[in-house]
């Protein structure tokens, strides 16, 4: 067995299987909603029962959201795609195996480039193909070891999930994070997948720990040499902050064992969250035996010309490119206003009836500010957006000042879901008239007769000390540069 | 006299009206009734109970049919004999004393003994052929993809059809009629008149569809088989009973005094078809009874251990012993190290089989065959002998294999009054050439 040895350097080497929930209305082989629903073992149907008889019928809307995965991934689709079952005993699984595919996945060879940190990196995609979600179970009175008895739902089976198998290619945990916030990315600004859905991404990771000298000039390593090294399956992975705690974890682990002089167990650990350790699944590690073979009842689907008919939107390294140059944005703000597609795309709403910079320190600086401030997303605020655009309207037609803009009506918007109107309204923050500010401005002369002769003294102070006196009596709606420029003519 | 034919008689009222009004249509116990317990002849599935109706029920209770209850079968339609039932086996109302075939055993035995004016059945590898042959009476194994399969609970899926078994090929004919057709409920089914495309009409066939736009297979019952051009594959008599070879050559005098002409063929493949049949049936067995597991069917509960264990000791105590035979089997060749020596190879032969059908039926209307190599066996004789039960399947598992059209009408009696029947094999959505070539023996 070619362990890495205890002397010399250690390389980690990690492969992914990313298990994501495709966004379609029905589920991937019956009509079953795949919306949420409250009570268990509603948005059922013989179909995802799994109940005898009951034959699966192809939801096209699944290959097409796989297939616009492929084309931003910039994968081969096949042909032909077709279906397999892969067989396997376990409680959450109606028919006791998965209509899954095996020898023609829909998508093949891709890639993603993602940066970590100022370093761009670019990680091979083996493939990625269609299957079925099986149910979920609920543990009563314990864990999954424990509990005294456990209940099944069968409102998630027959979801759609696109396994995403990358090549090895990962050699630290930050690595996978990036690439899984960038995969989500992605997902989203295609529309096939929603981060917010609870369990819609499942991280399985291969990690094995090599000599730093096998691994060649090019970052790769000899497939002999993974081959020879034990490596562990880590499950239970389903965030991006997880799966990077969870890798650095057992990164970590295998380097002691090794160091130690320990051999690493091939087996698959399980990432304790609420720990922060990967845990020994202690099952007997066999080989597993799926048993695929082709599934009889879905014939083999034409794909080859699906790739030609599909559209795919402006993918986010395109859409920041762009942004950069038509609106002349840094790049810290270009990537803000590309994160997620509905972001870039209110952006660029605004951009075109006010003004880009406008929209950008509207976008990116106040809203994403106090969103963030706040812990929020854009998505909690899915139905507010006309009321931001309506604050910005009122900014671009100066009724409003930009201070109060953004810390009075933006925060009272966001903290007591007042509309920007009725805060504008109830706290007096339209702009003062002239008149109004002209008669301030007289008040504070008549009222400040030391401030005045100390103005024509020639001290400059005095003047600041009036504007604030004329802001005051304003209540701070009036434009300080104004009030400036009026009291100097007055005192003329 | 009770044959033991059904597993529950419960009536199941359709229309008012339509062609099948004022009949019964019983049903084959491995299809699914809305509120009908539906037990497949298996104790795992004894308090099953259905909440939807196959497709083809759905059909015969639009036409008006109704369903005087649901018949017994081997379990999940593993046998040749119906003795596999675990509601006990089934008697031959033609032969007493000896088994009705199976494993749509009940079906047939309803029909020979005028208990239902007709029946469903299902045939995985002759399963409608062989009792029909036994018993006396008509039975179609439609084109693979003629038939909605939805609600039909699966023995091995890429085999099987639902099939109609009837006292007369045009009673035969027409409740073909009535379940045939597409279902978007079953991505195999196809159109039978799109599927042959142009040119489908030809003297002996003649047009699939009527003026309607439906199915016409009763039209072809007309007893006419002038012109017809039928192969006989020499493999499917060698190794036949010489009571059942010389009704079938009697037979076949009979079609050319009408008409016919006929010719020997050699389909060398046919060899391997019943070990290809045993190999790919009990693979798609394995895993279509695999949901089987205790959790929601069959015995359940209060036993020790993990899941692994509960389900085993479910599985031990719901299925028989041929049951487990055949999924046993089909999970060893599906397993890593033997599916290329054993379910590859069975793809390979399937493969073989369909060619040379292919080819005889270029040269041929259709292949005619003594449906089943032997009489009716006697009770309890093949249950000790599964090999020999297998080989029984000689001659119609081929044409599963083929996903072909093929009728068993009934052909004389051996000198001991068994029934021996006839079977015609067509091309791919030909039934209306077996109908044709079928009714000219009724
Ligand atoms: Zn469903």
């Amino acid at each position: 067995m070619a362990q890495a040895q205890e002397t010399g350097e250690l390389a980690v080497i990690i492969g992914l299987e990313v298990h994501v929930q495709l966004e379609t209305d029905t589920k991937i082989f019956c009509g079953c909603s795949t919306a949420a629903a409250d009570e268990p073992n509603t948005n059922t149907c013989p179909v995802c029962l799994g109940l005898p008889g009951a034959l699966p019928v192809l939801n096209e809307g699944a290959v097409e959201a796989a297939v616009k995965v492929g084309k931003a991934i910039d994968a081969t689709i096949p042909e032909r795609t077709r279906f397999h079952r892969k067989n396997y005993y376990y409680p959450d699984l109606p028919k006791n195996f998965q209509i899954s595919q095996y020898d023609a996945p829909i998508c093949q060879d891709g890639r993603l480039e993602f940066s970590v940190g100022d370093e761009r990196r670019t990680v091979g995609i083996r493939r990625a193909h269609l299957e079925e979600d099986p149910g979920s179970l609920k543990h009563k009175g314990g864990s999954i070891d424990t509990a005294e008895y456990t209940l099944v739902d069968y409102n998630r089976a027959g979801t759609p999930l696109l396994e995403i198998v990358t090549d090895p290619d990962f050699r630290d945990a930050a690595e996978v994070r990036a690439f899984l916030a960038k995969l989500e990315e992605v997902l989203e600004y295609l529309g096939v997948f929603d981060a917010g859905r609870d369990g819609s991404l499942r991280v399985d990771a291969n990690l094995s720990v090599v000599a730093e000298s096998e691994v060649g000039a090019d970052g790769s390593v000899d497939a002999d040499v993974l081959e020879a090294a034990n490596r562990t399956e880590v499950k239970n992975i389903s965030s991006h902050k997880g799966a990077e705690k969870a890798l650095a974890y057992e990164a970590q682990r295998q380097k002691n064992a090794i160091e130690r002089g320990r051999a690493v167990q091939q087996e698959t650990r399980h990432w304790d969250e609420s720990r922060g350790i990967t845990v020994s699944m202690r099952s007997k590690e066999e080989e597993k035996d799926y048993r695929y073979y082709r599934e009889a009842d879905l014939p083999p689907l034409e794909v080859a010309d699906w790739k030609e008919e599909i559209d795919i939107p402006e993918l986010p390294d395109a859409r920041r490119e762009r942004f950069r140059e038509e609106y002349g944005l840094d790049v810290e703000a270009a990537d803000k206003l590309t994160a997620t597609k509905q972001v870039a795309d209110f952006y660029e709403e605004l951009a075109a009836e006010f003004d880009a910079d406008l929209a950008a320190t509207w976008v990116a600086d106040n809203l994403l500010g106090e969103l963030n401030y706040r812990d929020m997303q854009v998505t909690d605020i899915d139905g507010r957006l006309d009321e931001v655009k309506r604050l910005v309207e009122l900014v671009a037609a100066e009724e409003i000042t930009a201070k109060n803009a953004r810390e009075t009506v933006l925060r009272s918007m966001l903290d007591d879901g007042r509309d920007p109107d009725t805060v504008v309204a109830e706290e007096g923050l339209g702009k003062t008239t002239g008149d109004e500010v002209q008669q301030a401005v007289e008040a504070a002369i008549e009222e400040n007769p030391g401030a005045v002769e100390d103005y024509h003294a020639g001290e400059d102070g005095a003047i600041n000390f009036l504007v604030g006196q004329v802001m005051q009596k304003t209540g701070g709606s009036a434009d300080p540069g104004d009030v400036n420029q009026l009291l100097r003519e007055a005192l003329e | 006299m009770d044959y033991n034919a059904y597993v529950t008689e419960e009536r199941i009222e359709g229309a008012e009206e339509g062609r099948l009004a004022g009949r019964t249509v019983a049903v084959k116990d491995n299809i699914s009734t809305a509120g009908v317990r539906t037990t497949c002849g298996s104790a795992m599935l004894a308090d099953y109970v259905p909440p939807y109706d196959a497709t083809v029920v759905e059909r015969l209770k639009e036409a008006g049919a109704t369903i005087p209850g649901k018949t017994n079968m081997d379990e999940f339609g593993m046998g040749t004999t119906t003795e596999t039932s675990a509601f006990g086996p089934v008697e031959n109302p033609a032969a007493e004393g000896y088994v009705p075939g199976g494993s749509s055993g009940g079906s047939a035995a309803v029909v020979a003994a005028g208990d239902a004016d007709m029946a469903l059945g299902s045939d995985t590898g002759g399963s409608v052929r062989c009792p029909a042959a036994f018993c006396g009476v008509v039975g179609i194994k439609p084109t693979y993809g003629l038939v909605s399969r939805y609600g039909l609970i699966a023995y091995a899926n890429s085999l099987e059809q639902i099939g109609p078994i009837a006292p007369t090929v045009e009673e035969a004919a027409e409740l073909l009629e009535v379940i045939a057709g597409p279902d978007e409920r079953d991505a195999t089914t196809r159109d039978a008149s799109e599927a042959l495309g142009d040119g489908e009409a030809t003297a002996i066939t003649g047009d699939v569809t009527d003026e309607d736009g439906g199915y016409d297979f009763v039209s072809a019952a007309d007893g006419d088989v002038d012109g017809m051009e039928i192969g006989v594959p020499t493999e499917l008599l060698d190794g036949a009973d010489d009571a059942v070879v010389e009704q079938f050559w009697a037979a076949i005098d009979d079609l050319e005094a009408a008409g016919a002409s006929y010719h020997e063929v050699t389909l060398p493949s046919l060899e391997h078809a019943v070990e290809a049949y045993y190999v790919i049936a009990t693979s798609e067995a394995s895993s279509n009874l695999a949901r089987f597991d205790g959790v929601r069917y069959g015995v359940s509960g209060g036993y020790d251990g993990d899941w692994n264990e509960a389900f085993a000791r479910a599985r031990e105590e719901g299925f028989g012993p041929e049951v487990k035979r055949r999924v046993l089997l089909g999970t060893f060749a599906l397993s890593a190290g033997y599916q290329d020596k054993y379910y590859k190879k069975a793809q390979d032969a399937r493969a073989w089989v369909k060619q040379d059908f292919d080819e005889a039926l270029g040269a041929a209307d259709v292949l005619a065959s003594p449906t089943m190599p032997v009489p009716p066996l006697e009770r309890g004789e093949s249950l000790d002998d599964p090999l020999q039960m297998y080989l029984a399947d000689a001659n119609t598992t081929p044409v599963n294999l083929a996903n072909l059209p093929a009728i068993s009408v009934p052909a004389g009696e051996t000198g001991d009054d068994r029934p021996v029947g006839l079977q015609f094999v067509g091309p791919a959505f030909g039934e209306r050439a077996v109908i044709r070539a079928g009714s000219a023996l009724g």
